[in-house]
C-alpha cells in the first residue's frame, strides 16, 4: 500500500485554502486528542446559501491536513443540506488510498469540523 | 544473552506486517508474550480451571495453590511479603484502589497531593479527582524538583517516564516525603521489567505495576502496600471472596490479601504471570538492562546522523521518543508500519509533559529482551524512508 500518494503529499506540502476568514459565517474547531491534530474550518455562503469560500487552519499529520484541504475545494457551491450529507466514503474516495482504522479520525477530522460548524449555525 | 534464542521464544515475532518480518518496538505500551506464558494460559484452561478459594475439590485446590504461588513469586520479585501483594486488573486500577480506599479516608481539605510532571494520566487523573472530592490541593513537581509543600500527605511518582525514560531520584523524593510524614506511591509500570525493584531498599509505601509490561498477560495488575496500611484501608470493591462473615445487614472483611480481591479474579492470567517473572529472572534484570543500554547507544548513534531528528530520551533508557522536523508523528508511525516496524505515536497519555516539551505528539521506540541491532537497522531504514517522503 502507498498511503502517501503524490496527491496527498502535494496537498500536505502545498495546502490549498489554508487561511483564516475574518468574515466567516460558520466556523468550528475539531481536535484529535490522541495526536494533538487540530483543524479550524471557516465557511462563507453566497446569497443563495451556497459556500463561496471555504478555508481552514490547523496543524497535524499529512492525512488530516491533506483531507481537509481537499475537502475545502469540494465544499464550494454546496448548500448546508448537501454538506450535512457528505459521508466518510466520499472523503476516502477523495484521498484515494486505503485508510486503516487507526487513521480514520485523521481522515475525517476536517469533515467533522465542517459538520460541526454547520450544526452550530442552525 | 543469546538474542536469536530469546526471539525464538516469542511466537508473534514470526509474523509478517506488510510482507516484512515484524520488528516490535512498542514495548512501553505492552510487551509480547513468550511461549511459556502462552502455554500456561492454555494449560490452565485445559487442566486446572476452577475458581480459587472456593471448593475443596482437587481442581479448586490446584487452582488456588497455583494462583497463590504467583503471589509469592511477585512478593519475592520486589522483596515484600505475600500478603502485601494485591492482584488488580492493571496499574490504573491499583492506583484507583489507593485513591479510593486510602485517599478518601486520609486526605482532607487543606492537604496536598503531589505528583511529578512525568506522570502517565493513570497516575494523575485519579489524584485530580481525589483532590476535588476532598478539597485537597494537587501540586505538580517539575523535573529535578523534589521539594514538597507543607501539608503534603501523598507523593505519587513514576519510577520511569514512558515518554523519555527519565527516572526521577526516587530515594531522594521518598526521603523528603517521609521527613514530613507523607506517604509515597511509586508507579513502577515502566521500570518493573527493566531493572530490579526492592521495596525495602526503596522504602516506598505503595508500588503499582502491570503484568503485561513484563511479558505477562493483560488484565493482571499488582498493588504492593505496607501491611499496616492495607490493614487500615477499607475494601475497594465489595462482594464474594472478600468477606469473613455476612449477616443480613452487615458483613466483616476477609484477611489480607483477599479483603481487596472481591469477585473471581483473572486466575489464568495471574498463574501465567509467574511464567513471565521466571522468564525475566532466568535472563536476569542486570543482563536485560545492559542489553537495552547497548541498543540505546546504537539507536541514538544511528538516528543522530539525520539532522531532521530530535530525540527525547534519557541515558541508557529503553524508551526513546523522537520527532522529525518534516513529518508528524502519526505519519512517522504509518511509514514505519509499512516497513513492518511497530512504533507508537501520540501524547503517550502524558499531556502535562507534552505541554512542557511544547509538542502535540512524539513517535516512540521502546526496547525489550528480544530486540536486536537488526531491529534498529530496520527502524533506521524506516526513518530514512520517512524523511525521503516528507522532506
Amino acid at each position: 500500500m502507498d498511503l502517501y500518494s503524490e496527491i496527498i503529499l502535494d496537498y500536505y506540502k502545498n495546502p490549498r485554502n489554508k487561511a483564516k476568514q475574518s468574515d466567516a459565517q460558520s466556523q468550528a474547531i475539531e481536535h484529535n486528542p490522541s495526536c494533538g491534530d487540530i483543524i479550524e474550518i471557516f465557511l462563507h455562503f453566497d446569497k443563495a446559501g451556497k459556500v463561496d469560500k471555504a478555508t481552514y487552519q490547523g496543524n497535524g499529520c499529512a492525512i488530516s491536513q491533506a483531507a481537509t484541504s481537499m475537502l475545502t475545494e469540494e465544499l464550494i457551491g454546496k448548500n448546508k443540506e448537501e454538506i450535512i450529507k457528505i459521508d466518510k466514503e466520499e472523503i476516502y474516495d477523495m484521498l484515494g488510498v486505503p485508510i486503516s482504522p487507526g487513521r480514520v479520525k485523521c481522515a475525517l477530522l476536517g469533515l467533522i469540523a465542517t459538520k460541526s460548524a454547520i450544526h452550530k449555525d442552525k | 544473552m543469546n538474542i536469536k534464542k530469546i526471539q525464538a521464544e516469542f511466537p508473534i515475532l514470526k509474523r509478517k506486517i506488510n510482507d516484512k518480518s515484524l520488528v516490535y518496538l512498542d514495548n512501553a505500551a505492552t510487551t509480547q508474550k513468550p511461549n511459556s506464558v502462552i502455554k500456561s494460559l492454555t494449560e490452565y484452561y485445559e487442566n486446572i480451571n476452577a475458581n480459587v478459594h472456593r471448593g475443596i475439590h482437587a481442581l479448586s485446590e490446584e487452582s488456588t495453590a497455583e494462583y497463590e504461588k504467583t503471589r509469592a513469586t511477585v512478593a519475592e520479585f520486589i522483596n515484600s511479603k505475600s500478603e502485601e501483594i494485591i492482584f488488580t486488573r492493571n496499574t490504573t486500577e491499583s492506583i484507583n484502589l489507593v485513591a479510593s480506599s486510602w485517599g478518601d479516608d486520609n486526605i482532607k481539605k487543606g492537604d496536598v497531593i503531589v505528583v511529578s510532571v512525568f506522570e502517565h494520566h493513570s497516575n494523575l487523573v485519579p489524584w485530580q479527582e481525589l483532590a476535588k472530592r476532598t478539597g485537597a490541593t494537587l501540586h505538580m513537581l517539575e523535573q529535578d524538583d523534589y521539594s514538597l509543600p507543607e501539608n503534603t500527605k501523598l507523593l505519587a511518582i513514576t519510577a520511569m517516564s514512558n515518554v523519555t525514560g527519565h527516572q526521577p531520584d526516587l530515594k531522594k523524593a521518598i526521603k523528603n516525603a517521609h521527613a514530613i510524614d507523607a506517604l509515597v506511591l511509586v508507579d513502577a509500570a515502566q521500570s518493573i521489567g527493566h531493572q530490579s525493584t526492592d521495596i525495602q531498599d526503596l522504602d516506598c509505601d505503595f508500588l503499582v505495576f502491570s503484568a503485561h509490561k513484563m511479558l505477562g498477560p493483560t488484565g493482571v495488575g499488582v498493588l504492593y502496600a505496607r501491611r499496616n496500611l492495607l490493614e487500615n484501608m477499607r475494601p475497594y470493591q465489595y462482594g464474594g471472596g472478600m468477606i469473613k462473615t455476612v449477616e443480613d445487614k452487615n458483613s466483616t472483611w476477609a484477611d489480607l490479601p483477599e479483603k481487596f480481591e472481591a469477585g473471581t479474579p483473572n486466575i489464568a492470567g495471574v498463574i501465567a504471570f509467574r511464567k513471565a517473572i521466571e522468564f525475566i529472572t532466568n535472563i536476569g534484570l542486570k543482563n536485560i538492562r545492559a542489553h537495552e543500554k547497548t541498543l540505546h547507544e546504537y539507536l541514538v548513534e544511528k538516528f543522530s546522523t539525520h539532522p531532521e531528528v530530535t530525540l527525547y530520551t534519557s541515558p541508557n533508557s529503553p524508551v526513546i521518543s523522537f520527532t522529525l522536523d518534516c513529518a508528524h508523528p502519526h505519519d512517522i508511525a504509518s511509514v514505519f508500519n509499512e516497513e513492518g516496524v511497530t512504533t507508537r505515536a501520540g501524547h503517550h497519555c502524558c499531556q502535562p509533559l507534552m505541554r512542557r516539551l511544547n509538542l502535540p505528539a512524539t513517535a516512540r521506540l521502546s526496547f525489550y529482551i528480544h530486540n536486536s541491532f537488526e531491529d534498529i537497522d530496520r527502524a533506521k531504514i524506516a526513518l530514512k524512508k520517512t524523511i525521503e517522503i516528507f522532506k
